[in-house]
């Protein structure tokens, strides 16, 4: 028995994008700027993907770029428009529990003389719209904010949060990272006022690689990378077709019978957190209620032990889940979201993260389940205090 | 400048009487394993305590580096080689000034420098003598290049001419690592963690000649299988200068578990430890490995003191204990694994056994005989536990 239960890390892309990736790499290869047959061919399938794309959006085709994936994305929207709106103001709002994607790119900027706001999140890693509202000044240009959190599932209030960075500027633009969220949450950029949206390939069953990001046409932004003048010059490069179709694909199977399986996955959520909860003592689930986090994300604490144990067991056992907090003896590095939720200090390094997708059993959930029950006692024996 | 061939160097080796021969082959053998993986074609001649290298169509950094991975290298010299033409003469006076000016000009776009001429005539039918040869040659130097000075006793570049089956000339002696060829020695047993001292330690066994087998204690699931591909990797920086290493993988888990129940946990790494020698003496013998390699050095941890270095030794008996870093500062230590490359890999940060149980105040000073006492309540389970630990020991051969 396997359980594969690290898609945050990364899922397993579905048989079709496979099987529709290697075909095009094999017999649609065409350069999509070429004029020949061959090219022409490709560039059908990439305006094919734009649409298909869009519609999972109800927004333009014209409005999807696509880049290398997640942090590509990150670093474009952040960058680009930092670099196209910096004579209006200098001034950039995000949060503490972003992805180093965003976080290692504000740190860039503030270099460059950038004034970078962290706003705080609550103990379930939501922030408060009151913190967001006293955030925003005159010099505001940009507000970047994750929909889903990576680590602990806490999502957003987007909408009021697009609501409310409108009605203070309309000329602030708004990013939303869904990198976790899309897929898993139907998203709608027009009604949610936002202007900037993060998108990877390999989150939602798709190939590694390619992502996207959706720019609200009329959006400011700069390119960060010069060549061919692909995509309208916005993001030179030869266009990663068989990624892209391979993208759109997985894009467009996640969102079928999406209510259906949305809703499968929160009870198989609530089934992991009941079980937890039931048959383990001295544990802590982070984050927010089940139904109002993600549902795919479940972190979970386990008093007196170490996660890199807890993984190193599960993975001998072929159980794959992530540690909350990529943290080990030698590396002091703490999960800055771990710490923003003001979780315990002895719990930061016993927290391991379970990842579901719409892939996942209930067998696959009860063999994670037993596996870990039946060991937790014998290794909290040996937990170096 | 193009060069045709390499002069090897070596140094203790030609002074070993009788046994020569055997150092010479394994240098040779060794010489022609690294060669083996770069580009190029190299025959290995050793002729009059010499061993040369004539290469065509290699890459001279790719080649320089792997020959600096050789042990019992001292120095490697870059030649200029001209064969004897089709009467089977080497050139003449002439043509050998020309050949070494064309070098100089190559090798030395400055030519503001003293020089030396060492002529060597191997070839005694050669018609002119080595003082002679060197003599006009000096003098044909200083008349091309005005600029160079003549010292005999410290010069800046010493010219070597050899007039013997070829015209050889060669004057920068890169160095090689030293020490003495793998195989001329023995084997033992490296105790190898994933830490900084324990791969220097190896090599530096190694490079006296000694062939290396290793032995890793895995603590699974405390330790990860990344910690283990740690090692794996570690290992494989040995094998880059000795070819080949035989890594034993224990599962000290069990043992470990055992000690933490029954032994007081201020004296877990010294018991623990002992254990590890005990488990590695024996792997030694049956491999016939002559001896076991830590790396251990006075005082550096807990573990390390005198007294608890008097109290992991006691166990071994039959066999002697090396440990090249004992008197070694950590910053020595340190400069030699960024040599060797090793440092990158040793400071990856994954759990190793050592450190995952390790009391927050270890004892220091342990004495033996309370240590033996204590390792009394091991009696009922141990020697099964051990067993059981040697015979899932899976072993990894790793060849580069």
């Amino acid at each position: 028995m396997e359980a594969y239960l690290d898609n945050s890390a990364t899922t397993r892309a579905y048989n079709e994008v496979a099987s529709l990736v290697a075909k095009i790499m094999t017999e649609e290869y065409g350069n999509p700027s070429s004029v020949h047959h061959m090219g022409m061919v490709s560039g059908e399938r990439l305006s094919q993907a734009r649409e298909d794309i869009a519609a999972t959006l109800k927004v333009e085709p014209q409005e999807i770029l696509f880049t290398s994936g997640g942090t590509e994305s990150d670093n474009l929207a952040l960058l680009g428009v930092a670099k196209a709106n910096k004579w209006r103001g200098k001034h950039i709002i995000t949060t503490a529990i972003e992805h180093p994607a965003i976080l290692e790119t504000t740190t860039a900027l503030e270099k460059e003389g950038f004034d970078i706001t962290y706003l705080p999140v609550d103990e379930t890693g939501v922030v408060q719209l009151e913190d967001l509202k006293s955030a925003l000044r005159e010099d505001t240009i940009l507000v970047s904010m994750m929909f889903v959190n990576n680590e602990i599932g806490s999502v957003q209030k987007i909408q009021e949060a697009g609501e409310l960075i409108k009605a203070y500027n309309s000329d602030i633009y708004f990013h939303v990272d869904a990198v976790q969220g899309y897929g898993k949450f139907v998203i709608r950029p027009r009604s949610m006022k936002i202007d900037l949206l993060s998108v990877s390939g390999h989150k939602i069953h798709g190939p590694k690689g390619i992502g996207f990001l959706y720019i609200k046409k009329g959006t400011k932004i700069n390119p960060i990378c010069y060549g061919g003048g692909q995509q309208k010059g916005m993001r030179s490069g030869t266009e990663n077709v068989p990624g892209i179709a391979g993208l759109a694909l997985a894009a467009k199977m996640c969102y079928e019978n999406f209510e259906d399986k949305q809703n499968k996955l929160y009870e198989l959520k609530e089934y992991l957190i009941k079980s937890l909860n039931e048959r383990l003592s001295d544990i802590k689930i982070n984050g927010p209620a089940c139904r109002e986090g993600a549902p795919h994300i479940v972190s979970v604490s386990i008093k007196g032990l170490a996660a890199e144990t807890v993984l190193n067991m599960l993975s001998s056992k072929n159980i794959y889940v992530s540690a909350g907090s990529a943290c080990t003896s030698n590396n002091p590095h703490i999960s800055d979201t771990l710490q923003a939720i003001g979780l315990e200090k002895d719990l930061l390094e016993s927290t391991i993260r379970i990842s579901m997708s719409f892939m996942t059993t209930k067998e696959e959930i009860d063999y994670f389940l037993d596996t870990l029950c039946s060991q937790v006692e014998n290794m909290r024996k040996f937990y170096r205090h | 400048m193009q060069y045709h061939a390499f002069v090897i160097k070596y140094a203790e080796i030609g002074v070993k009487g009788k046994n020569r021969y055997i150092f010479e082959d394994a240098l040779v053998k060794q010489l022609k394993r690294v060669l083996a993986k770069c580009d190029g074609n190299f025959i290995i001649s050793k002729v009059a305590g010499r061993i040369y290298i004539e290469a065509e169509g290699f890459d001279f950094d790719e080649t320089v580096s792997q020959l600096q991975t050789v042990f019992g290298v001292t120095g490697i010299c870059p030649a200029v080689s001209i064969a004897r033409d089709g009467e089977n003469h080497l050139p003449d006076v002439d043509g050998v000034a020309k050949a070494v000016l064309d070098f100089i000009d190559g090798v030395y776009p400055n030519k503001n420098k003293t020089f030396k001429v060492k002529v060597r005539r191997v070839d005694k039918s050669y018609p002119v003598d080595s003082m002679e040869m060197a003599a006009e040659l000096g003098g044909r130097i200083l008349d091309a290049f005005p600029e160079m000075k003549v010292d005999v006793h410290e010069p800046e570049i010493l010219i070597n001419v050899e007039l013997r089956e070829k015209l050889n000339i060669f004057s920068e002696i890169i160095p090689g690592p030293g020490g003495m060829p793998i195989g001329t020695a023995g084997k033992a047993m490296l105790l190898l963690s994933g830490g900084i001292d324990s791969p220097v330690a190896g090599y530096m066994v190694a490079k006296r000649g000694v062939e290396i087998e290793a032995v890793y204690f895995n603590a699974p699931p405390y330790t990860s299988e990344k910690a283990k591909q740690k090692v794996i990797d570690l290992a494989g920086v040995i094998a880059k200068y000795t070819g080949k290493v035989k890594l034993h993988v224990i599962n000290f888990t069990d043992i470990q578990m055992y000690i933490y129940e029954k032994c007081p946990h201020d004296e877990l790494t010294i018991i623990m430890r002992r254990y590890m020698m005990r488990i590695a003496d024996i792997l030694a013998q049956k491999s016939g490995s002559m001896g076991l390699i830590t790396g251990e050095s006075i005082g550096q941890v807990a573990s390390q003191t005198m007294q608890s270095l008097m109290c992991t030794g006691e166990v071994v008996t039959d066999i002697p204990v090396y440990r090249p870093l004992i008197a070694f500062d950590k910053q020595d230590i340190v400069d030699i694994s960024y040599k060797i490359d090793a440092y990158e890999t040793s400071i990856l940060p994954y759990e190793d056994c050592c450190t995952i149980f390790v009391a927050k105040h270890p004892v220091t000073k342990p004495r033996a005989d309370i240590i033996r006492k204590h390792e009394e309540n091991l009696v009922e389970k141990i020697e099964e536990l051990m067993q059981t630990a040697l015979d899932t020991d899976e072993v990894i051969e790793i060849t580069k």
